[in-house]
């Protein structure tokens, strides 16, 4: 059946592509087509799932559960829920959109980028759909790999060093997690995540708590480095400015605070109740620290990068408040930040390409000149304040109304965030459009937007509108999987808190 | 139940004409960009104009539940619209208003270019303005509230490749997310106590509640009317609307005096149930509102660009209009609304008809004489002057008067307080608006010195190598002058006191909405389908009362004859007078011109040190050092053990491995023997 096979199907695509690609001739623009067309595979797939969901069914759907390995007991496990399912989509949207944005960035090498983009994708995929955690686990350093390289040969200036960075940062903490895998498995016996949590659930008491803290702590500090929660975010900025826009797009936010939601409030609800307070307030210095940096940020890779750390601090506050409503927003908030962080990176390198500089000074008056990349611009940074019927608005309202209901001040202070973010964005679009034309601008003529990029902006401009006004339909998915969570956190001898404050 | 309306139509609409002008418009000939835009306009002024000629027969209020926009947990929100007396004024107000301001665009606007740019977004502004107005709960008003802020912000930036333009459409829309941060915060907290954000959920409760009071209704009202301060440009975050006089003048007219500015005063009349269960949230309201009123009018009374006159007229309008809703006369507040959309979009349009007839000068010093020349401007600028400083029979006397009166007669302590400073800003307004009239109108033309300094950039006219003699403006400008002007005469007549022998029919058709507080909104329904509103207390003055009022009304129109006295003295009968007064209080004429230094002030204390946090301490010390040091030390001391683990092992094997492994091993010894637990493989 199609629905015993899909996630397989659509996990490993890319890299039929990829072994595809590795065969092919380099000849004209013969392997970004074939890229193209691989990327439009998958993402079609993966349209499958939103259309066979079965809303009214709890736990995984999709599932595919094979004995692997005998010894240790390692099963190939998929599977998905409504909150994995929307990420599978995601990242099957964005493939395409990668590969037009990359389409003349990446001109030498072609071969290697676009090999290494596919098995990208793979690993990317597999982590969302894996629920035997060794196989989470390769999937997750697969995702690591092809990155680093690519940073290192693909980058501005500095890119090794960026790479080796970004290997440090992340390498690292995924050893903590490995160690912390093997922990588990010892006392458990099965990487399985279902049975890893039921487990837990029910036998956690029994084991020492101070173990199964600084396992939670592996776990935390793995996915934390790589959301980046604040202060870990050492990276993010070298590492935007010197990846591709394809890299640099699915970098940071999707794959921690996916694996956040999925193993440590799945796994360690308790642990993470008690260290709540502690990423509440990372999170929100996160939001304001981001924003204030953003203000005064030149370069706009860099630019973006704090302004990424304070938009995905959103979702950390979202997630660790314990409540319903909030962490429907954050996984809501994580689909529009990955969204419209991608197209203003697209928009960022379409910049690059014209004019070979991210120096916002030296740019100025272009509204004139290329009005319809000014429009672009213009939709996808209003989008990134949250303004009402875009889609971040949606998001951010619902964690920082649900965060009020049990955390007032700290929800005040991130709620702050939306007057400088709005502040940042809007100066960097006056920098880079209003005003008189700067000599950059006058001395070199360049094309507006053309069609290879306009396909991969206006859909996601559209969707940032679709997702903005219509919410329901993605959080139909997302809140059963939520109301899962508060359930099996009811095992826990916790619960996740009402959303809405239910006095009278 | 009365058959569906179709409210959802009447934003949808405009909507449908930005999308079509904003996509294709730059393709198309003006006159079809113009008739998209007029359409969009005039289909809901027509559809609003059909629900008021059957608005009696309607069951009201009346909800209409288009979609549900969010839901998540226990949290929802939709799509949803009502109608009732205060939504049916605000409507007209919006698409008839709107609608002349669309017909006088036209022909202000016909050598601009980005002509199509500028119909689409007054188009977007409708659409966000009409949501604003005819939402049913606060989210979907923040739709409204946050989108007609992106509107302002397109069109104060509409010449944007003029820096000032620029930066005033960005410090409006950041000043008024400032605001903004009130409104969500406000949010918030009903959310916490009510668990929902629609208007009828909130005020029923509230209505069945009557043992609330101050508490949390307080700072949520508070929170609330931070978030009107900012969009209405009141203290403390007026600053953006002066500047925001950067956009085309049409946009002035509609957005920052007409519709816009005043939807902190409908979102106050709106939530007045919240309001009025506290004294001291209804308290500031009134003093910020008075403190605005007069404020503004004296930085007014000195500004020499005929724009930022007005500009600062509005705030100070906006300031009665909040003045009256702090003394819990939300009726006048809202009558006031009325009246100044009215004579305050004129005096705009006028102005720009001014502005259109001397080839783009805003500068009052260098106007003069125009009397002659440009007489239906003249007329119809006369009318709003009058009406503005409150000369009866004029549309703003019974509306400003029905507010001082409010206040004199208002048991809050601050009401006679606010009456006074109320009446002594009428004086001032008086003042500077015929200031205006004589500079502008009489006397000599001063055009001559004209040639001394170069016109505000902005308007088309600027661009022209040489200027034409002045011109009146075409009839597609002058007719809604025209228009505005006869409203500015008889628009306060819905609003006579019974003083003055009227009825005040505003007051009464309000009233079904602003004094409901005591029951929910389907038992006012109810009530008044059975019992024809009779179960509203008539808010109508007792005899006694209506002696005191008449008393109100002659002092304060005797102040604006003191104050049109004093401007006809020094800008018509003597025209040195000025200079020696000003010469006379330097320091005080310069504090005013300088806008009490506010702005500055504002910089020095907010803005820089933010920017200094920002960029020295954050990014400088702690993002660099802390960050990228740690960073930086942690990557060394790796690459240190990396080659270490390369040493051991040969060479052979690859550092990240090495890292991996190294990392591991030491992890799983810790744990083995930090915890003492037993690993069993």
């Amino acid at each position: 059946m199609f629905n015993d096979s899909i996630l397989s199907l659509i996990t490993f695509v890319p890299t039929a592509g990829a072994i595809v690609v590795a065969l092919l001739p380099r000849r004209g623009k013969l392997i970004q087509w074939f890229t193209l067309l691989v990327s439009l595979l998958t993402f079609a797939l993966t349209l499958h799932l939103p259309a066979h969901f079965n809303y009214g069914q709890t736990g995984f759907q999709f599932e595919e559960n094979h004995p692997w390995i005998a010894s240790p007991n390692i099963h190939y496990h998929l599977g998905i829920d409504g909150i994995s399912m929307w990420l599978v989509v995601l990242v099957g949207f964005l493939g395409p959109l990668a590969v037009l944005a990359s389409w003349k960035a990446i001109e030498t090498r072609t071969k290697e980028f676009y090999f290494l983009f596919l098995i990208q994708q793979t690993a990317m995929l597999g982590v969302f759909v894996a629920l035997d955690m060794f196989l989470y686990y390769g999937f997750w350093e697969l995702s690591l790999v092809p990155m680093a390289i690519l940073i290192a040969m693909f980058g501005r200036q500095r890119g090794p060093q960026a790479a080796i960075k970004f290997f440090i940062f992340t390498f690292l903490p995924s050893a903590l997690l490995l160690v912390a895998l093997l922990w588990l498995y010892a006392k458990t016996g099965t990487f399985d995540f279902v049975l890893t949590q039921q487990y837990l659930a029910q036998n956690g008491s029994a084991l020492a708590p101070q173990a199964l803290w600084w396992v939670s702590l592996a776990f935390l500090a793995a996915f934390a480095v790589k959301v980046p929660v604040f202060p870990l975010h050492g990276w993010l900025s070298d590492v935007f400015s010197e990846a591709p826009t394809a890299m640099a797009m699915v970098v940071a936010g999707k794959l921690g605070l996916y694996s956040i939601i999925r193993f440590n409030l799945g796994l360690f609800p308790e642990q993470s109740r008690q260290i709540a307070p502690l990423m509440i307030a990372l999170a929100v210095i996160g939001i304001l620290y981001g924003a204030s940096i953003a203000l005064v940020q030149q370069d706009l890779k860099r630019f973006l990068a704090f302004s990424t750390v304070g938009h995905l601090s959103f979702c950390t506050l979202g997630i660790f408040c314990f409540t319903v409503v909030g962490l429907n927003g954050a996984v809501y908030q994580v689909l529009n930040h990955e969204l419209s962080g991608a197209a203003i990176l697209i928009l960022f390198g379409i910049l690059y390409e014209r004019y070979g500089t991210y120096d916002m000074a030296l740019y100025g008056g272009m509204a004139a000149k290329l009005p319809r990349m000014a429009t672009l611009y213009v939709i996808t940074a209003l989008s990134l304040v949250g303004l009402p019927i875009l889609n971040g608005f949606v998001g951010e309202f619902l964690i920082l109304s649900s965060s009020f209901g049990v955390h007032p001040y700290w929800a005040t202070a991130a709620t702050l965030g939306v007057i400088l973010s709005a502040a940042y964005m809007l100066t960097m679009i006056q920098k880079l459009f209003y005003g008189e034309q700067s000599q950059l601008v006058v001395n070199k003529n360049v094309p507006d937007i053309v069609a290879r990029e306009g396909f991969a902006l206006i859909p996601a401009v559209i969707l940032m509108l679709v997702l903005g006004v219509a919410s329901p339909y993605w959080i139909r998915a997302i809140g059963g999987a939520v109301d899962q969570m508060a359930n099996s956190f009811a095992h826990a001898t916790m619960t996740l808190l009402p959303n809405v404050a239910e006095k009278r | 139940m009365t058959s569906s309306l179709h409210l959802w139509l009447i934003p949808l609409v405009p909507f449908a004409g930005f999308l079509v002008n904003g996509l294709l418009g730059r393709r198309f000939p003006k006159a079809l960009v113009t008739a998209i835009a007029w359409i969009a306009t005039l289909i809901p002024f027509l559809q609003v104009l059909n629900i008021a000629l059957h608005f009696s027969s309607l069951t009201l209020p009346y909800n209409e539940r288009v979609a549900t926009w969010i839901t998540a947990g226990n949290f929802h929100a939709d799509f949803a619209f009502a109608l009732d007396q205060l939504t049916l004024i605000m409507l007209l107000v919006v698409t008839g208003v709107g609608f002349l301001i669309h017909l006088y665009s036209a022909g202000y606007m016909a050598h601009e270019e980005g002509y199509w740019r500028f119909f689409a977004y007054l188009n977007l502004f409708m659409f966000f303005m009409l949501t604003l107005v005819l939402a049913e709960n606060f989210l979907l008003m923040f739709v409204g509230w946050e989108g007609v802020g992106l509107a302002s912000y397109l069109l104060i930036g509409f010449y944007f490749t003029k820096d000032s333009a620029a930066n005033a459409g960005k410090k409006a829309f950041v000043v008024n997310r400032i605001g903004d941060f009130g409104f969500l915060i406000g949010m918030f907290l009903l959310i916490a106590h009510f668990g929902t954000l629609s208007f009828d959920g909130i005020f029923s409760q509230i209505a069945q509640h009557p043992e609330w009071q101050g508490g949390f209704l307080t700072a949520i009202a508070l929170f609330l009317a931070l978030g009107a301060t900012g969009k209405s440009a009141q203290i403390p975050l007026y600053v953006w609307l002066p500047d925001a006089m950067e956009g085309p003048t049409p946009v002035s007219a509609l957005i920052h005096a007409a519709t816009m500015v005043t939807a902190g005063v409908y979102m106050i009349a709106r939530a007045h149930a919240i309001f009025d269960r506290s004294p001291f949230a209804l308290s500031t309201v009134a003093i910020i509102g008075a403190a605005t009123a007069l404020f503004a009018a004296t930085i007014g009374l000195v500004q020499t660009d005929i724009k930022r006159v007005l500009a600062y007229s509005t705030v100070s309008q906006l300031g009665y209009m909040f003045l009256a809703c702090g003394v819990a006369a939300y009726s006048a507040g809202i009558f006031h609304l009325l009246t100044h959309a009215f004579f305050k979009a004129l005096l705009f349009l006028a102005a720009g008809s001014v502005i259109h007839a001397l080839s783009g000068e805003q500068d009052m010093r260098v106007m003069g004489g125009l009397r002659k020349k440009i007489p239906v401007t003249f007329w119809t600028m006369t009318a709003a002057v009058f009406a503005i400083a409150g000369f009866p029979p004029f549309a703003g006397f019974f509306s400003k008067d029905e507010i001082l009166y409010q206040a004199f007669i208002s048991p809050n302590p601050v009401g006679k307080i606010v009456w006074f400073v109320g009446l002594l800003t009428a004086g001032l307004t008086s003042f500077y608006m015929f200031r205006l009239w004589y500079l502008t109108f009489f006397g000599k033309s001063r055009a001559d010195q004209a040639a001394a300094h170069t016109p505000e950039p902005g308007h088309h006219a600027e661009k022209e190598e040489h200027k034409h003699p002045v011109h009146e403006s075409p009839w597609i400008m002058l007719a809604p002058l025209v228009i505005l002007a006869i409203l500015s005469v008889i628009g306060g007549w819905v609003g006579v006191p019974a003083a003055l022998g009227g009825h005040n029919e505003i007051e009464h058709f309000l009233s079904p909405v602003m004094h409901a507080q005591h029951l929910s909104f389907e038992q006012v329904s109810v009530a008044m389908s059975t019992q024809q509103q009779a179960v509203v207390p008539a808010a109508e003055a007792p005899e006694g009362n209506k002696s005191l009022e008449l008393l109100l009304a002659v002092v304060s129109v005797a102040t604006a004859l003191i104050g049109w006295f004093i401007a006809h003295l020094m800008y018509f009968a003597k025209p040195e007078l000025p200079a020696q007064i000003a010469a006379k209080v330097r320091g005080l004429y310069s504090l005013l011109l300088n806008k009490y230094w506010i702005d500055e002030l504002y910089g020095a204390v907010i803005i820089t040190p933010v920017l200094f946090l920002s960029r020295y301490v954050l990014k400088g010390l702690f993002d660099t050092g802390v960050i990228t040091g740690g960073g930086l030390a942690l990557g060394y001391a790796t690459q240190g053990i990396g080659s270490l683990v390369q040493r051991v092992q040969s060479g052979n094997i690859r550092s990240y491995a090495g890292w991996l492994a190294l990392g591991a091993a030491a992890l799983l010894l810790l744990t083995y023997f930090g915890f003492g637990t037993h690993l069993s493989f």
